[in-house]
């Protein structure tokens, strides 16, 4: 996969409500197919599709023991991911800084008016 | 004080920025809508600034900014407005001379106030998946590359200039 085609799966991975919880349980510490079915209302084959994707995305890896093959979160590419969406969060979080001292900057003029 | 601004993907297609101003919200939709005020605020990463920002505030009326950087580069980008139903609603569309989104984008922007202050909800909807991607690449790659050490002398100017 090229880079971009890596963050369009690691992207479409994480627009998903189960997935992100599945990640979010993962972040604990690995589990296995089982134990990630049980706080969802999913069977266990159902689980695994969304594994399926975690995996294609890079975002899990799973473990090589037949019987368990626990699975792990990997951080590489979530945290390109996430580097991606800060930086887009940086430059608006300037350009509202800025509308807020424009605020108040108004209010205050208005306040004198 | 400062906000948290929030940033989400609520579908593929989709990124959305909420933030509190400490402001009514006719006031925020006034910066959002007239180009002394815009001018003063949606510059973008350090360096850069409009050259152009013009506003047709009507329904099907178009918007034009360009942003100029320090360093002579520009970029523009031009829309349509949709819908306004000042100060709570605007949504309009926005399209970038370079076309990095692949069509046009849906924004809309929605302010509820509770107190003296406005929440503000902007959506963008994007044409694909890879189109939202390609817009958080290029506000990565201008990020990287504004010129911080000189924006203290272009904000000075365009102060003074105003």
């Amino acid at each position: 996969m090229t880079p971009s085609e890596r963050l369009d799966a690691t992207f479409a991975a994480l627009a998903d409500p189960t997935r992100r919880a599945i990640l979010a349980r993962l972040i604990e510490g690995e589990a296995t197919v089982m134990e990630l079915a049980e706080p969802f209302d999913m069977s266990q084959p159902a689980i695994s599709k969304h594994l399926k994707v975690l995996e294609r995305a890079g975002l899990i890896s799973r473990g090589r023991d037949a019987q368990r093959r626990p699975c792990r979160i990997e951080g590489a590419a979530l945290a390109e991911a996430v580097g991606w969406m800060e930086e887009y969060r940086k430059v608006w979080e300037g350009n509202y800084r800025r509308l807020d001292t424009l605020l108040a900057e108004l209010q205050a003029h208005k306040g004198k008016a | 004080m400062t906000h948290r601004l929030e940033v989400t993907t609520p579908s593929p297609r989709e990124i959305a920025m909420t933030r509190v101003f400490d402001a009514p919200r006719d006031l925020v939709f006034d910066c959002w809508t007239i180009p002394a005020l815009l001018k003063r605020w949606l510059t973008g990463p350090d360096g850069w600034s409009f050259s152009v920002c013009d506003v047709d505030l009507r329904v099907g009326g178009n918007y034009r900014f360009v942003w100029q950087h320090v360093d002579g580069r520009d970029m523009g980008m031009t829309g349509t407005y949709r819908e306004i139903v000042r100060p709570e609603r605007l949504a309009s569309t926005e399209l970038f001379d370079m076309d990095w989104t692949d069509g046009e984008a849906h924004v809309t922007l929605v302010l509820t106030e509770r107190g003296g202050r406005t929440t503000s909800a902007m959506t963008v909807l994007y044409s694909s998946e890879k189109a939202r991607d390609g817009a958080i690449q290029v506000g990565m790659a201008d990020g990287v590359a504004a010129g911080y050490d000189r924006l203290d002398g272009v904000l000075a100017e365009r102060m003074a200039a105003e």
